[in-house]
């Protein structure tokens, strides 16, 4: 018995030991030397356990009496995962070399961390998705002041640590209410004690979960970190904030509300549609003044966290699969995005300033063209992926009648448009100025046509990720 | 008679008290991660009492779980706090000012 629940288990338990033995060679053998090294095989078993997740998954099983599951859904979720941290892993190594960054820790808490993702996806149980999550963020606590020597992003390290605990303060004590009215920690015994009268408590500690999770995929009103922590922190480590994480909490926050509170989606749809429609806002409103193209990065990912919310507000298969496509949508935007954010540089130093982009169609007229082809879609423009992601969260919304919020999003997107075509204008039109070099390596080459390619290409059949997240958004709700 | 409602209170007291001390302090953030400890603990506070009151164990092994990374967590936050206190000589809250917007 304890044979097949490890079975179940074992993609974790190999990237765990994987990160551990990696652990043991970087401390034993040449430490920072040997971060290439740990970089390319950590990415080469993200990209393997990639495949083997996706090859070997069929139906839906538990494990550790239904503490953790393996069903489609978190299959989906766990590619999308590995997939996008391989590919921020490889960007951005060069970038890392470059500024004398080149930890040999950092992909070993990239690995961990990962761990913690697949565990949160997985989880079936209050204590499984609490030690998931705790597993991700004190990972990401640690590479947010990965450069200890530069003030800001030991200050981002310590702003996310603060508030990341402050929002495990709530989850857990969400989870502690939860515990002792449902009797249960059990996601599927709290689902089968939702019956007639809700307790009071439980609806606290349903509220209490929320918050804390909209703190981690970073919604408004539980957004104020990620704008310091996107600027604070080393480029990479944001182009990895700003991705797998998300996937992950994201992943969570459905689980938790179709798992567990399934039966009484009316009380946590509202909730989900305020948060969604703030942030859409809040993210289109307060990205126009930035100048630093982290922190309009940060304002974007907290508007496109609204609009997949809307997806999950919707409280059907088919939002919950309009998600599960945005979020896959979203990923690719946004390493594409970083990738050419990377590479900006002035005299061997990183540049992030928007207005550097002046005229930059001059100097590298194809890079410019890839970066339109990554802001057209980030901003839902026709013919470009974005807006098909946007189109499939607003077809769920409004035949669950959510028309409000459907509108409301639609001005939102019509207002965050306004940022992204304005760095689309610096770069064509705008006044030639100072001058920033595009330096991309290899791999950072590769992830950044790739994606402004898939941008275009994707529209035509989204590579068949379609009936995947439909599949994936069939085990979720049932 | 000291009743299950007890516990919820003081839990709920020490919670709030809790998030009070990372909002309103304005002296230095080893008062926030005493703050933060005591948010965790509060909690734990909960789940023992839910647990004694359920007759069910599953709370008090939580709160094993809770303890430890809260012990992961504090170590974690004391990490970067010493490297914040190198770059910039202080651990006034205030101080930690270089972003915003």
């Amino acid at each position: 018995m304890t044979g097949t629940d490890f079975n179940i288990l074992l993609p974790e338990v190999a990237l765990s030991i994987y990160a551990m033995a990696a652990l043991l060679f970087g401390v034993y053998t040449t430490k920072d030397k040997a971060a290439g090294l740990i970089t390319w095989v950590t990415a080469g078993v993200f990209l393997v356990l990639a495949f083997w997740i996706g090859a070997n998954g069929e139906g839906a099983r538990t494990a550790f009496g239904g503490m953790f599951n393996d069903d489609p859904f978190a299959r989906y979720a766990k590619i999308t995962i590995l997939l996008s941290a391989a590919a921020v892993l490889v960007m951005s190594f060069d970038y890392m070399s470059r500024r004398d960054l080149a930890r040999f820790e950092y992909p070993i808490l990239v690995a961990l961390s990962v761990v913690g993702m697949m565990m949160m996806v997985s989880a079936g149980d209050l204590m499984a998705l609490y030690l998931g999550l705790e597993l991700q963020s004190l990972a990401l606590y640690v590479i947010a002041a990965l450069r200890r020597d530069s003030a800001k992003s030991t200050e981002a390290g310590l702003k996310y640590f603060v508030l990341g605990a402050l929002s495990s303060g709530l989850l857990l004590y969400g989870a502690s209410l939860t515990y002792g009215y449902a009797g249960t920690t059990l996601f599927s015994g709290i689902l089968s004690t939702l019956g007639g009268e809700i307790p009071l408590g439980l609806l606290f500690g349903l509220v209490f979960m929320l918050s804390g999770l909209a703190f981690k995929v970073s919604a408004a009103p539980f957004h104020m970190w990620t704008p310091d922590v996107y600027e604070g922190a080393p480029t990479p480590v944001t182009a990895f904030f700003a991705t797998a994480p998300k996937v992950a909490a994201m992943a969570l926050l459905a689980r938790l509300a179709y798992d567990a509170f399934g039966a009484i989606p009316g009380d946590w749809q509202q909730v989900i549609a305020v948060m969604s429609l703030l942030s859409m806002f809040v993210g289109a409103i307060a990205a126009i003044g930035q100048r630093d193209l982290k922190r309009l990065m940060a304002y974007s990912s907290i508007a496109h966290m609204g609009y997949a919310l809307l997806g999950l507000a919707a409280g059907t298969a088919a939002g919950v699969q309009a998600m599960l496509i945005y979020m896959a949508i979203y990923v690719t935007m946004n390493i594409g995005t970083f990738a050419f954010i990377l590479s900006l540089e002035r005299d061997g130093k990183p540049v992030t300033d928007i207005a550097a982009l002046n005229m930059f169609v001059k100097r590298e007229p194809m890079k410019a063209y890839a970066v339109l082809a990554l802001m057209f879609s980030l901003a839902g423009v026709p013919p470009f992926v974005g807006f098909f992601a946007k189109f499939a969260v607003w077809q769920a919304a409004l035949s669950a009648g959510l028309t409000w919020l459907v509108v409301a999003s639609a001005v939102a997107s019509a207002i965050g448009a306004f940022y992204y075509l304005r760095i689309v204008y610096f770069m064509f039109f705008g006044k030639d100025g100072e001058t920033v070099e595009s330096r991309m390596s290899a791999p950072q080459w590769i992830a950044f046509v790739a994606a402004a390619l898939i941008m275009l290409v994707g529209a035509v059949n989204l590579f068949g990720i379609d009936p995947a997240a439909a599949v994936a958004a069939e085990a979720l709700v049932r | 008679m000291v009743g299950l409602e007890h516990y919820l209170t003081v839990a709920a007291a020490l919670f709030v008290i809790g998030i009070f001390g990372i909002f309103l302090n304005r002296k230095n953030v080893i008062v926030i991660l005493m703050s933060i400890e005591l948010m965790l603990l509060s909690v734990n506070i909960n789940l023992v009492a839910f647990s004694s009151f359920l007759g069910d164990l599953v709370g008090q092994v939580f709160t094993m779980f809770v303890l430890t990374v809260a012990a992961a967590e504090a170590a974690i936050g004391l990490a970067i706090l010493v490297s914040f206190f190198r770059t910039r000589g202080t651990i006034d809250v205030e101080d930690a000012n270089v972003m915003k917007g």
